[in-house]
C-alpha cells in the first residue's frame, strides 16, 4: 500500500508539471486558437536564462524567475510579432507548421549560445520534503510549490479572463475576431498579449521543471512540452481546470504505467491517452463541445 | 619573399631533425585528436607517451622516435594521419585514441599488417576480426565482470540493484556481463530496472530499487542521467553505495553540479592519480610539472602503452630497420607472452588483443576522486 501511495506521489509530482506546462499552451489556444508548439521550448530559455542569473551573475533563485518572466515574456511578443502575426490570415496548418519550425530555431539558437553540454539547474525551492506516515512517504518541496503554483496560476487566469477588461476582450477575440474588431478591440494587441502571458507562464513552468528534473541541455522542453499539449488535450484544450486536471492524471498514468507495467513503456503510455481521448471523447474531459457552424 | 624564406628554413629544419634522428631509433606513430571536441583524449595520450619515451630512451637500450599527428576524432582525417605515418616510415602505431578513427584506421592497418596498441578505443568492434590490434584499456563489455568481481571482491553489498540504458548498446552490453559475472559470485541482483534515451523522471526506478532494500546500486550508465538519478535518490532519501564504469567518469565537472550529490560514489576506473605507489607518484609529479595539469586515465594509458610496446620490442628483438609487416608478426607473437606492470594495473594479452587487468575503482571524496581502498 506504502508503494502504491509513494507511486501515486511520484506520479502527482510529475503530473504537477505537466499541467504548469499545459497551463500555457491551453490559455494560448483559448485565445488565438493556435497550437503554439514553440511553447516548450520557450520553457527551456526560461530556465537558462533563470539558470544564468543564479550562477553567473548570484542573483536570488526568486529574483532570477522574475528575470526569466521578463526575458520570456519579450521572446513571446516577439516571436509572434515576427513568426505568427503575418500569418494571421493564413490557414491554420500554415501557422502550425511556423510553430514547428520556431520550435527548432530556439533549440539550436539555444545550443549556438550554450553548447550541448548539460548544465545541472539548483532548485528554486529548498525548503525540504513533506514527510507522512513516519519517513515512508516524501513529498518533495518541488512539489508542493508547484501544485501551489498551479493553484494560484489557474484561479488567476480564469478570473482575469473573466473579470478584467483586457480579459473580456480576450475572451471576444476568441471567439469571433472579425466581431470583436469591429467593437473597438485591437485584436493584434489583444493577441500579443496572450502570448505575452503566455510566455510569462512558460518562464515559471521551466523553473519548476528543472528544479524537479534538474538536466537542462537545449532539448530540455521538447520532450516535456508534448507531453504537456497532451495533457491540455486529454483535460480538454482551451480549458484552465481542464489544464491541470490533465496534466495531473496524465503525470499519475505514465508514473503507475512505468511501475507496474514496463519502465521502458513509459512515454508509450502518455501517447496511448492521447489516441483514446481523441478517439472517445475528442474534446477532453472538462472541454466544452462546439458545434461548427457550417 | 619573407614566407619564402621562411618556409625554405623549416625544411631545412625538418631534414635535420630527419637525418638526426636516423640513428637506429624505432619509429612509432600516435593518432588521436589533438584539436577538436575529444582533444583533451588526444592530447592526454600525446603527453602521457612523450614522458614514458623520454624515460625509456633515457635508460639507453632501445630508442624510440614519436610522430605525433591529429585526426580531430574523424575517420577520414585518422586515415589522412594514418598514410603520413607509413610516408614517414613508422614501424608500430599508438593509437587511434578515440573509437570510431580506430575502427576506420584499424581496417587498414589490417590490410597492410602495421601493429597497432591503442591506449583508450574501448569498444570491442576496435579488436574484432584483426589479428594486429591490441587494447590498453577494458572493452565495454568486460567492464560488467569487472566491477562485479570488484563489487564481490571488496563485500560492497550483497543486495546489488541495476539501472541501465537499454536504449544504448554500451549500457546494456555492460550490464549483460555485469548480470552473468554477479550471478556466478553470489551476489543477488534485487532490483533491475531500465530507461531510455530522454528518461527525466527516475522516479520509479530509484523507488523500485529502495523497495527491493539494494544495498549497492550500479549504474552502467553515462554521467548525465546518474547525476538525475543522484539528485532523485536524494530527494527520496535513498543512500545506497552508487557504482558506475567509466561513463561515470565526467559527473564531477557538469556546470553548476551539486558535487555534494555524487559524495561516496564509486566508479571503476583503471587510473587514479592520487594513487601512492611509487610509479604513479613519479608519473603524476612529472605530468603536472611538464604539462600544468593532473594526468588523465588516457594519460596513464599512453603511457603503459608505451612501456608495452618497448618491452615487446625487446622481446621480439625489433630494430629500426625491421619493415613494419615483419614487426607486426613479431610484436603479435610477443604480446602474447608478455606481463605488464603499468599505471593502470598488471596487464596480460589474449590473442583476440583483449587485455586482461584487475579493476580498481575510486571513490568521490569531497568533490575529488580518491582511489578506494
Amino acid at each position: 500500500m506504502t508503494l502504491f501511495l509513494s507511486y501515486l506521489i511520484n506520479g502527482i509530482s510529475l503530473g504537477s508539471v505537466y499541467a504548469i506546462i499545459a497551463l500555457g499552451y491551453t490559455m494560448v489556444y483559448g485565445i488565438a486558437k493556435m497550437l503554439n508548439f514553440a511553447h516548450g521550448d520557450v520553457i527551456m530559455i526560461g530556465a537558462y536564462v533563470s539558470f544564468c542569473a543564479t550562477q553567473y551573475l548570484g542573483l536570488p533563485p526568486l529574483v532570477s524567475v522574475i528575470f526569466a518572466m521578463a526575458a520570456c515574456t519579450a521572446l513571446g511578443i516577439v516571436i509572434e510579432g515576427l513568426a505568427y502575426k503575418p500569418l494571421r490570415q493564413a490557414p491554420s496548418l500554415a501557422v502550425l507548421i511556423t510553430a514547428i519550425g520556431v520550435s527548432y530555431f530556439l533549440q539550436n539558437t539555444a545550443l549556438l549560445i550554450w553548447g550541448a553540454n548539460p548544465k545541472s539547474f539548483k532548485s528554486v525551492v529548498d525548503f525540504g520534503a513533506l514527510s507522512l506516515m513516519n519517513g515512508q512517504l516524501l513529498i518533495s518541496s518541488e512539489t508542493i510549490v508547484t501544485i501551489l503554483a498551479n493553484i494560484v496560476i489557474m484561479i488567476a487566469l480564469t478570473t482575469f479572463t473573466g473579470k478584467t477588461k483586457v480579459g473580456k476582450a480576450m475572451r471576444a477575440v476568441s471567439e469571433d475576431k472579425g466581431a470583436a474588431e469591429l467593437m473597438g478591440i485591437n485584436v493584434n494587441a489583444t493577441i500579443s498579449m496572450t502570448f505575452a502571458i503566455g510566455s510569462a507562464l512558460a518562464a515559471i513552468a521551466g523553473v519548476l521543471l528543472c528544479s524537479a528534473y534538474p538536466t537542462l541541455q537545449p532539448t530540455t522542453g521538447s520532450m516535456p512540452g508534448i507531453k504537456a499539449f497532451t495533457a491540455a488535450v486529454f483535460g480538454g484544450i482551451g480549458s484552465i481546470p481542464g489544464a491541470m486536471v490533465g496534466g495531473i492524471l496524465l503525470g499519475v498514468i505514465e508514473i503507475l504505467g512505468k511501475a507496474y507495467v514496463s519502465t521502458e513503456l513509459g512515454d508509450a503510455f502518455v501517447f496511448a491517452v492521447l489516441i483514446v481521448v481523441l478517439l472517445v471523447k475528442p474534446s477532453g474531459l472538462l472541454g466544452k463541445t462546439v458545434r461548427e457552424k457550417v | 619573399m619573407k614566407k619564402f624564406l621562411v618556409a625554405v628554413l623549416a625544411l631545412v629544419l625538418v631534414m635535420t631533425a630527419c637525418l638526426a634522428s636516423a640513428e637506429g631509433a624505432i619509429k612509432i606513430g600516435v593518432i588521436g585528436p589533438m584539436t577538436g571536441a575529444a582533444a583533451d583524449y588526444g592530447t592526454s595520450v600525446a603527453n602521457g607517451a612523450a614522458i614514458a619515451v623520454e624515460e625509456v630512451n633515457a635508460k639507453g637500450g632501445i630508442q624510440i622516435e614519436l610522430n605525433v599527428q591529429d585526426d580531430e576524432h574523424d575517420p577520414e582525417k585518422s586515415i589522412n594521419a594514418y598514410n603520413n605515418l607509413w610516408d614517414w616510415g613508422c614501424q608500430m602505431i599508438v593509437g587511434t585514441v578515440t573509437t570510431n578513427p580506430c575502427i576506420a584506421v584499424g581496417a587498414q592497418a589490417y590490410e597492410d599488417r602495421m601493429f597497432m596498441l591503442t591506449p583508450s578505443a574501448s569498444s570491442t568492434d576496435v579488436i574484432a576480426d584483426k589479428d594486429n590490434v591490441y587494447q590498453i584499456c577494458f572493452t565495454d563489455p568486460n567492464q560488467g565482470s569487472a566491477s562485479a568481481q570488484y563489487i564481490s571482491d571488496h563485500t560492497l553489498g550483497t543486495k546489488v540493484a541495476v539501472i541501465y540504458n537499454n536504449a544504448d548498446a554500451y549500457s546494456t552490453g555492460i550490464y549483460q556481463t555485469f548480470e552473468a559475472k554477479a550471478k556466478e559470485l553470489g551476489l543477488e541482483v534485487v532490483a533491475m530496472t531500465t530507461f531510455t534515451d530522454d528518461t527525466t523522471d527516475f522516479s520509479v526506478q530509484v523507488t523500485s530499487c529502495k523497495e527491493a532494500g539494494a544495498e549497492l546500486v550500479f549504474l552502467p550508465i553515462y554521467y548525465t542521467p546518474a547525476s538525475m538519478i543522484l539528485q532523485q535518490a536524494k530527494a527520496m532519501e535513498f543512500a545506497p553505495i552508487f557504482f558506475g564504469v567509466d561513463g561515470m567518469d565526467g559527473i564531477l565537472s557538469i556546470e553548476g553540479f551539486d558535487t555534494s550529490l555524487a559524495e561516496g560514489v564509486m566508479l571503476l576506473t583503471p587510473f587514479s592519480a592520487d594513487g601512492q605507489d611509487e610509479m604513479t607518484v613519479n608519473f603524476v609529479k612529472k605530468y603536472t610539472e611538464l604539462y600544468g595539469n593532473v594526468p588523465s586515465q588516457f594519460a596513464a594509458d599512453a603511457y603503459d602503452a608505451i612501456y608495452t610496446l618497448a618491452a615487446a620490442i625487446e622481446k621480439a628483438g625489433i630494430t629500426a630497420e625491421t619493415p613494419a609487416e615483419e614487426a607486426c608478426d613479431m610484436l603479435i607473437a610477443a604480446m602474447q607472452e608478455l606481463e605488464i606492470t603499468g599505471l593502470t594495473g598488471t596487464m596480460t594479452w589474449a590473442a583476440t588483443g583483449e587485455v586482461t587487468k584487475s579493476p580498481t575503482a575510486v571513490v568521490i571524496k569531497d568533490g575529488a576522486y580518491v582511489g578506494a581502498q
